[in-house]
């Protein structure tokens, strides 16, 4: 694991590392949580309230629906969401790393 | 021709459909082994595979046997409970979008293996990691040699089980040893496309004869409802006697998730004890039900043969853009099997009567077969080949892709790495395709004793091993600074090591019906639980190991993590990325 001359030292220090590692493990456990509260609340619902869950919506129950359906797009949009922002996240580290750079 | 195939039994368009994928997948591969030359293109495609190929094989290789049969034909047996694994399927790449994809590209190693020792600069657990490369691939490659048997028994009726296995298994061996990564990179892309296609148009057509999704679903009442409301057109056979209650089919909570309580009330001797386990029935349930989810999603976060897949991105963020794509195109696929299932519980309930390949693990490619009854039998037996066609690259893509990241890893590490690192690129290529001869004669081994066992419940058990050993060591190791190799291997050594003996344990007894074990079963329901879905306590038992063990450790924490670190988390753009196997050195000594 050479280090590569082209790259400022600044990056190379631990506050930068901590930097990094806290921003993008920020963004990953707040979709993360988006996600993991989904699960579990949904078996809590069918067992707390399972006529409520129950309950016809076009044909399908309620519960069915959102697993068997609904549950697909909801993930995508958690992950559209995160590779936006993981994107934009890593630009601005890396425009902010190699400016310190030319300074 | 066709006089002789119809004596045999066997539709002609089923068997040309089937012929046809096979036919093609073969010639794929002997087509792009003629360009896959150096140990790269064999391990990792060259690393050099757009994201939308890349996204469709990952997808193409992920669909299993078990996605495009088994989710069908357990929603059929178990219904809402059966849900969780398409969903789970699914959604598990959240989590390894989130927090594994990216860092691990950019760490730039071939194998999980390579990862392990790179990051802890340890060939010891180079050692340890391939050893569960192989434990979870075979896990794997079993349920997939079932879903083969059971296709083959069903085109050519009469034939054993066992044939089927040995023949799909001696096809793919001989197709992966040809070709390695990059043949079937380009095979697993297309297998994608066939297996969307094999899925939704047969239930198009057949829902627009014999009824929707949700009319069907309909026609099922659930516990406040007090007769089953079919609406106008839908038909209903009645359902057989092994068939599950609509009130529970229906509902969480049923026949999957309850199986361990109910064989315990039926043992029951004292009204006392019936009532006890009645009332415990629910909750432990619920548990099964949030085991079985740690397992999926963290399971699909720990698969090696499709971590593997990764490295063929070009960068991190390529990386991450294929995850999202893979579960676009996984999830659109995901709806439809259960639609399968839902509409042959109302017309094919006589596949209850029978168990493991002859049941209703075969509903996907037997539903099409309805409308020969309803005066379309062309149509019945072209749709019925369509979804035999997808079934054959549903398990031909998924053993093709275990394969080759088993093969790798004797060929790769074991050979490569311990027994001769003198050894010449040559002689590497030599041994993979040795290794793959191996594997996949030990696979096919082993798939012919899986026959009774439900495809998708095998799959389930494969994800609970990843999410108990990989998944933990992955996530630990890309973020946590601290961890060091003792703690690693202890966590995931322990963690694997035991859902893997309290998961033989439930299949040994139902297998091979072990009278003391399942006794022992029906006096403790909840162990059965615990052990038939270990991931609720296997996964955190792993992740505090890890973190114990580690910090008892300390000072073993290798000196130049930092920069691992930096070089996991950095954006490229700072030109941190290393190949932590040099391209270069591909063709000497990778």
């Amino acid at each position: 694991m050479s280090e590569s001359p082209s790259t400022p030292d600044s990056i190379h220090t631990d506050a930068f590392l901590a930097r990094l590692m806290r921003d993008q493990l920020k963004l990953s456990i707040a979709c993360a949580l988006c996600f993991v509260v989904a699960l579990v609340a949904l078996p809590l619902l069918n067992y707390f309230q399972p006529e409520f869950m129950a309950q016809r919506v076009f044909g399908f129950t309620l519960t069915w629906l959102i697993l068997g359906v609904l549950f697909f797009p909801f993930v995508w949009i958690i992950s559209y969401v995160f590779i936006k922002r993981s994107i934009a996240l890593e630009d601005a580290e890396a425009k902010a790393a190699l400016d310190g750079l030319t300074k | 021709m066709n006089a002789l195939l119809a004596a045999a039994g066997i539709d002609p368009w089923i068997a040309i459909c089937s012929l046809v994928t096979v036919v093609i997948t073969v010639g794929m591969g002997f087509w792009t082994a003629g360009k896959s030359k150096s140990a790269g293109d064999f391990f990792v495609a060259g690393r050099s595979v757009s994201v939308g190929w890349n996204a469709s094989a990952i997808s193409g290789e992920y669909l299993s046997a078990a996605s495009f049969m088994g989710v069908a034909g357990m929603v059929m047996l178990n219904g809402y409970d059966a849900l969780w694994y398409p969903v789970c399927y699914a959604c598990g790449y959240l989590f390894l979008l989130l927090f594994i994809a990216g860092p691990l590209r950019r760490f730039g190693a071939y194998t999980i293996p390579d990862f392990a020792e790179g990051r802890y600069d340890s060939p010891v657990f180079r050692k340890i990691a391939v050893c569960f490369v192989l434990f979870i691939g075979f896990f794997y490659t079993m349920p997939q040699m079932k879903g083969a048997g059971t296709t083959l028994a069903y085109i050519f009726p009469g034939l054993h089980y066992s044939v089927g296995v040995i023949v799909v298994g001696a096809v793919i061996t001989l197709n992966v040893s040809l070709g390695g990564m990059k043949g079937i990179t380009l095979v697993q892309a297309f297998q994608y496309w066939l297996k969307v296609f094999a899925i939704t148009v047969p239930i198009f057509v057949l829902a627009s004869i014999v009824g929707h999704y949700q009319q069907h679903l309909e026609a099922n009442k659930t516990a406040q409802e007090t007769v089953a409301a079919a609406p106008a057109g839908i038909e209903r056979k009645a359902l057989t006697a092994k068939a599950p209650k609509d009130e529970q089919w229906i509902a969480p909570f049923g026949s999957l998730t309850t199986k361990a309580v109910d064989t315990a009330i039926k043992a029951a001797k004292t009204p006392e004890e019936k009532a006890a386990l009645e009332a415990n029935k629910k909750p432990y349930s619920l548990l099964y039900t949030y085991s079985l989810i740690i397992a999926l999603v963290c399971g699909t976060a720990g698969l090696p043969h499709i971590l593997v897949r990764f490295y063929t991105n070009p960068d991190g963020v390529a990386a991450k853009r294929t995850t999202m794509w893979v579960m676009i195109l996984i999830g659109v696929f995901y709806v439809f099997p259960p639609v399968y299932g839902v509409i042959g519980r109302s017309l094919m309930p006589e596949l209850y009567e029978a168990i493991g390949s002859k049941g209703t693990d075969k509903v996907v490619l037997e539903l099409p077969t309805l409308l020969a009854g309803r005066d379309h039998p062309l149509l019945g037996s072209v749709l019925s080949g369509i979804t035999c066609a997808g079934a054959f690259a549903a398990f031909m893509s998924t053993f093709s892709g275990l394969l080759v990241s088993m093969s790798s890893a004797l060929a790769h590490d074991i050979y490569g790495r311990m027994l001769k690192p003198e050894s010449s690129p040559e002689q590497r290529l030599k041994a993979f395709k040795w290794a793959a001869v191996i594997i996949g004669v030990v696979s096919v081994g082993l798939g012919t004793q899986v026959e009774k066992l439900n495809i998708n419940y095998l799959v389930g058990q494969a994800f609970a091993i990843a999410a108990a050993s990989y998944f933990p060591l992955l996530f630990m190791s890309v973020w946590w600074r601290g961890m060091t190799m003792r703690g690693a291997a202890t966590g995931m050594l322990v963690g694997g090591l035991m859902a893997l003996g309290a998961i033989t344990l439930t299949t040994l007894s139902d297998v091979y019906a072990v009278q003391a074990l399942a006794d022992f079963w029906v006096a403790h329901p909840l162990a059965r639980i615990l052990c038939e879905q270990p991931a609720i306590w296997a996964v955190p038992l792993s992740i505090i190991l890890m973190i114990v063990v580690s910090k008892a450790t300390a000072s073993t924490i290798p000196s130049d993590v930092r920069m691992k670190m930096l070089v996991l988390h950095a954006p490229e753009a700072l030109g941190l990325k290393q190949e932590y196997i040099k391209e270069h050195e591909g063709l000497g000594g990778h």
